[in-house]
């Protein structure tokens, strides 16, 4: 990057610099007309001057032009008008100029104002662009918060100066000159003292302004690290509290804050102390005109009409000098910035912009050999990786890559997928240096797995398309406002020197997934999930979900049947246990007696959890029957067993989580409740404590919690109190909460409690994860299967794919690199996370998907252990970061040598 | 008959390995175990599962089986107030047995991390059953010495 601001600005903007210097030229003719006129309209019309006689008249807006060495031409006479009218005239003339120099100002600022915009655009753009353009190594240096810091605010001023970066000074230098030379005028020494002060000004000022950019340079350095440590404790909350650090790092930050807070202060006192030398400088001019000019005017050398014109002048002067002197500052300041940011973005070597070239056409298959000559990888410390390994893998072939801990293997893996660059050697792919071949081709012919599979916040879709996404494949068509719009991003774009590859465009490479677009793309997809055992994950995370009927009324629309499946299926299977039904006229002995009074899902917060049994509606249906007073007992009860039980556990004991009815913090204030309450009856409770205890009875499932507390009287009675609650439920509670009905989808529920209807038993052992196999058991052989999918693709993975556990995001991560159907698929110990046993099932199942449709690529697959290395037709073993074996299974298996010795 | 908690405190006490803890305790522990039934011929575990729970039998019988050369050999039965599936959970190690229901029966099922944060919380408890425990290992201990002696009587 350029490593001048001036030059970096002056490249890009010269146009428009020259443009808005010229309207800035412009623009002076009518300021100075309206200095002018005020002198005009007081001598004129208002003293009467040219009016002395009654009637007369003067010319208003002749044209005169002088061309020197020619003489004067006279081309208009203008109006003759009298004095009133020579009044409102001049006034009028004024008022148009006060309207014409605004709308310059308003010219000016906007254009400057867009210049510095684009300006910043572009800047921006170009970090981001030079951030995807670093070689890989370059980001184990760096911390990610620092850099989108520098990006996001340490540029931003640079926006604000770009468009004053030479029109102010032309404009102010312009304006402090004119006073000055106003003021020599007049009187040749007082100008000279004016000169001279503003020497000084010009001197000191900046002199000690450079202690003051130094300072923010400091701030700005401190900040940026300030902003690394707080992104570094975000990322590394759990490491700080499994080792109890929280303090340590309390004492960082405070410490850095410390130090930022003195440097501040610094910054805060010269800044004042700066301002301070400066107005003092300003003020002492006068000083001086008074004292020496008054003494000239006192020996008659200046006459006192001169003097006051000069003090008069001078009050023009220190006003631009004192912006002259802040621009630079600002543009010192920004400078530094600049220099600085361009620092942190350079790197020794940076991809060629043509390695990235949009590519929007198919990229051929690499058709011959990926291979190393003489390979050497170091680490970033200088750590040898891998010595002079010259190796290579032929098309089709089927490599399993064995080794001990640090034998290089994934190394090779990763220098052979271009995330770290040989020391020494080469790798050579399509006749030329894998380096220089074009992401087009290595990111889409060559597919990468490892353990660090990095997921991007979006939906599980968004992320295992994402391997696809290349580039814009469809021209979108918009129409009206759109289409207006999207030509003024593409102008914006272009001026700004972005991109303007339009985001909303299909970016899916359909083709290379061997679909050929979004209708047929999930045929393509499933078989990928199926290999890595995702689907399943999937399928769970549809079913937890809440549907949106609208969206997929395929799978609402058919719940009903899909009801009578599963209580089919379960008949047939001798399960009906499994699943206690909600039925309309009937208690759930497995739903709790908040869902058994409801017998719907609440909607809004009106009657869920805490609300319910505040409810004034929902008390008055259970004041009806006593239910009240049984529930309030029940509650009691409930309080007292929750008190005994849980009482002597510490507040953040893992056991609080099967109590159900309360939290930790809860417990003493029942405690209290029930010494008050205990023996009494219901009306010597007030109404908050009464909905304290009913509430309590709401979570109670029987044969979960076992206290013995239901009897079939109190069952009934909760039905009928069900009865009540629907048929005098007032309009305003209507959208509260949607009645569970055997023939409807419930929207507020999720879409597995839609299909049970009902509530798993407790009693039956892995009751939900049965259920689950049955669900998607019935999903498939309904044909439901896909859309199901579709719902859990939508499912969003949060920051990084937290939201996932390891191995799904490990699943995900090589379920991405299968479904490009590269030609070398490099797979580096992806499944890490996995247990034994289903990393050997997933390596078998990725081994015979990579081979479906007839395809054949090469695979080359970093093992964690030797077992699994009879699946491949090749085997390569290192050992201390050298290659020392490398033949079939078979060779290796009966030779004594490394690999034999990691079997064993 | 619905079995509550009270119940299921009485049985635990007849587990020689609870009988000695105080009730308080033995309520929440099944307080927070699950109680679950099974039915005839249904399994409780299998053998080379990871073990992540004990089952205390409340009421029916299950055998314990394991898969040898020659099949499945039943080795035990277990019967009501018995506990099974303890050791996996006590040492990390996968089942060592196939547990399977051979009546209908109803199990508190202990999950291993509530059991053993019971042990830390309540020191009283892990005396009580490593007294249990090394009392089986004598027991063991002492039939292996009979065995063995058996087996050198055979082989002289």
């Amino acid at each position: 990057m350029e490593r001048s601001l001036a030059r970096y600005i002056w490249t890009h903007t010269w146009r428009q610099q020259l443009w808005i210097l010229f309207v800035v030229a412009l623009s002076m003719i009518p300021y100075f007309m309206s200095f002018d006129l005020p002198k005009q309209i007081v001598n004129g019309p208002i003293q009467g001057q040219g009016f002395e006689t009654p009637g007369a008249t003067q010319p208003f807006l002749p044209i005169d032009i002088s061309v020197p060495f020619l003489g004067s031409f006279h081309l208009f006479d203008g109006f003759q008008l009298n004095r009133t009218q020579t009044l409102v005239a001049l006034s009028l003339v004024f008022l148009g100029l006060v309207i014409v120099n605004g709308v310059f100002k308003l010219y000016i600022n906007t254009y400057k104002g867009r210049l510095g915009e684009r300006m910043l655009r572009r800047i921006r753009f170009e970090l981001v662009d030079r951030v995807l353009r670093f070689p890989p190594g370059h980001f184990k240096r760096v911390k990610a918060a620092e850099v989108a810091t520098m990006i996001k605010d340490e540029v931003e001023p640079l926006g604000g100066f770009i468009g004053d970066a030479f029109v102010t000074p032309a404009q102010l230098g312009g304006q402090a000159l004119t006073a000055l030379i106003f003021i020599i005028l007049q009187s040749f020494w007082l100008g000279m003292i004016a000169a001279v002060i503003v020497g000084i000004q010009l001197v000191i000022i900046p002199q000690m302004r450079k202690r003051l950019i130094r300072l923010g340079r400091e701030r700005q350095l401190t900040a940026r690290a300030l902003s690394g440590r707080v992104g570094e404790i975000v990322d590394g909350i759990g490491a700080i509290h499994i080792n109890d650090t929280s303090n340590y790092e309390r004492a960082d930050i405070a410490d850095r804050l410390g130090t930022i807070f003195k440097i501040r202060y610094d910054l805060y006192q010269w800044k004042f102390l700066v301002k301070f030398i400066n107005n003092f400088l300003a003020q002492v001019t006068p000083f001086l005109f008074y004292l020496v000019g008054g003494w000239f005017a006192l020996q008659g050398r200046l006459d006192i009409g001169q003097l006051v014109a000069v003090i008069n002048a001078y009050k023009d002067l220190p006003g631009p000098l004192k912006e002259l002197i802040d621009w630079d500052q600002n543009r010192q300041d920004v400078q530094v910035k600049y220099a600085q940011v361009v620092e942190q973005f350079t790197a020794d070597t940076i991809l060629d912009p043509k390695l990235q070239t949009l590519t929007i056409e198919p990229v051929k298959p690499i058709g011959d050999a990926l291979s190393t000559v003489n390979l050497s990888l170091t680490d970033d410390g200088g750590a040898k990786l891998l010595d002079r390994v010259t190796v290579q893998i032929n098309p089709g072939e089927k490599v399993a890559v064995v080794g001990t801990a640090a034998s290089g293997a994934e190394a090779l893996a990763e220098a052979l997928s271009r995330l770290i660059w040989p020391e020494s050697g080469r790798i050579t792919a399509c006749g030329s240096d894998l380096l220089d071949v074009p992401e087009a081709v290595t990111g889409r012919r060559i597919a990468y797995a490892s353990s660090e599979a990095y997921l991007f916040q979006g939906s599980l879709r968004d992320n295992l398309l994402y391997g696809l996404k290349h580039a814009p494949l469809k021209e979108v068509t918009y129409e009206g406002a759109k289409a207006a719009q999207r030509r003024w991003a593409i102008g914006e774009a272009i001026s700004a020197g972005n991109p303007y590859y339009d985001v909303n465009s299909d970016w899916i490479d359909y083709a290379s997934a061997g679909a050929t677009g979004p209708a047929d793309l999930y045929h393509a997809i499933r078989p990928v999930l199926d290999a890595v055992v995702l689907s399943h994950d999937i399928l769970d995370l549809g079913l937890r979900s809440r549907v949106e009927p609208a969206l997929h009324p395929e799978i609402t629309g058919r719940i009903v049947e899909l009801r009578e499946a599963l209580r089919k299926r379960l008949d047939e299977e001798g399960l009906s246990a499994l699943v206690a039904s909600f039925e309309p006229g009937a208690y759930n002995m497995q739903a709790t007696v908040g869902e058994n009074l409801l017998f719907g899902a609440a909607n809004g917060s009106e009657l869920t959890g805490k609300e319910l049994a505040g409810n004034a509606y929902f008390r008055s249906i259970l004041i009806q029957d006593g239910l009240a007073e049984e529930l309030y007992g029940m509650g009691l009860q409930i309080a007292d067993q929750a008190i005994e039980l849980f009482a002597d556990l510490p507040p953040d004991h893992p056991f609080f989580q099967q109590l159900a009815f309360m939290t930790a913090e809860d417990i003493p204030e029942y405690t209290q409740l029930l010494q008050r309450l205990r023996g009494r009856p219901i009306d010597a409770a007030s109404d908050d404590e009464r909905a304290k205890i009913i509430k309590l009875s709401f979570a109670y499932i029987e044969p979960r919690h076992r206290f013995g507390l239901l009897t079939q009287e109190l069952m009934d009675k909760i039905v009928t109190a069900r009865q009540r609650f629907y048929d005098g439920l007032p309009k305003e509670l209507e959208r509260a909460i949607e009645r569970y009905d055997p023939q409807k989808y419930t929207t507020a529920a999720t879409l597995m409690d839609n299909v049970l209807f009902g509530r798993i038993a407790h009693n039956q052992p892995d009751g939900p994860e049965r259920i689950r196999s049955l669900v998607r058991e019935l999903l498939d052989t309904l044909g439901l299967h896909d859309e199901v999918l579709d719902i859990g693709l939508d499912f969003n993975v949060g920051v990084g794919g937290r939201r996932l556990t390891g191995a799904q995001r490990q699943k995900l991560d090589v379920a991405r690199a299968l479904l490009k159907r590269a030609d070398f698929l490099i797979f580096n110990r992806p499944l890490s996370a996995l247990d034994q046993r289903s990393q050997d099932v997933v390596t078998k199942n990725v081994l015979e998907e990579a081979k479906r449709d007839g395809r054949d690529p090469a695979i080359l697959w970093v093992l964690p252990n030797p077992h699994l290395a009879n699946l491949f037709e090749r085997v390569i073993v290192f050992h201390a970061g050298e290659l020392v074996e490398d033949g079939t299974h078979e060779t290796l298996a009966t030779k004594n040598g490394t690999f034999t010795r990691l079997l064993a | 008959m619905v079995m509550l908690l009270n119940d299921e405190v009485g049985m635990l006490r007849k587990v020689p390995l609870f009988s000695r803890v105080a009730p308080a305790k033995l309520k929440l522990l099944a307080f927070t175990s699950d109680r679950v039934s099974y039915s005839e011929g249904q399994t409780l575990f299998h053998q080379g599962d990871e073990g992540d729970a004990a089952y205390v039998v409340l009421s029916g019988k299950a055998d314990i089986i394991v898969d040898s050369a020659a099949g499945q050999i039943k080795v035990a039965e277990v019967e009501p107030n018995e506990i099974v599936g303890e050791i996996a959970i006590l040492c990390d190690v996968s089942r060592t047995a196939t547990v399977r229901a051979s009546t209908p029966l109803e199990a508190l099922r202990i999950r291993k991390d509530h059991f053993l944060r019971l042990l830390t919380e309540f020191p009283e408890m892990t005396v009580e059953i490593v007294k249990v425990l090394a009392d089986r290992l004598s027991h063991t201990t002492a039939e292996l010495t009979a065995a063995r002696s058996k087996a050198r009587q055979a082989n002289s």
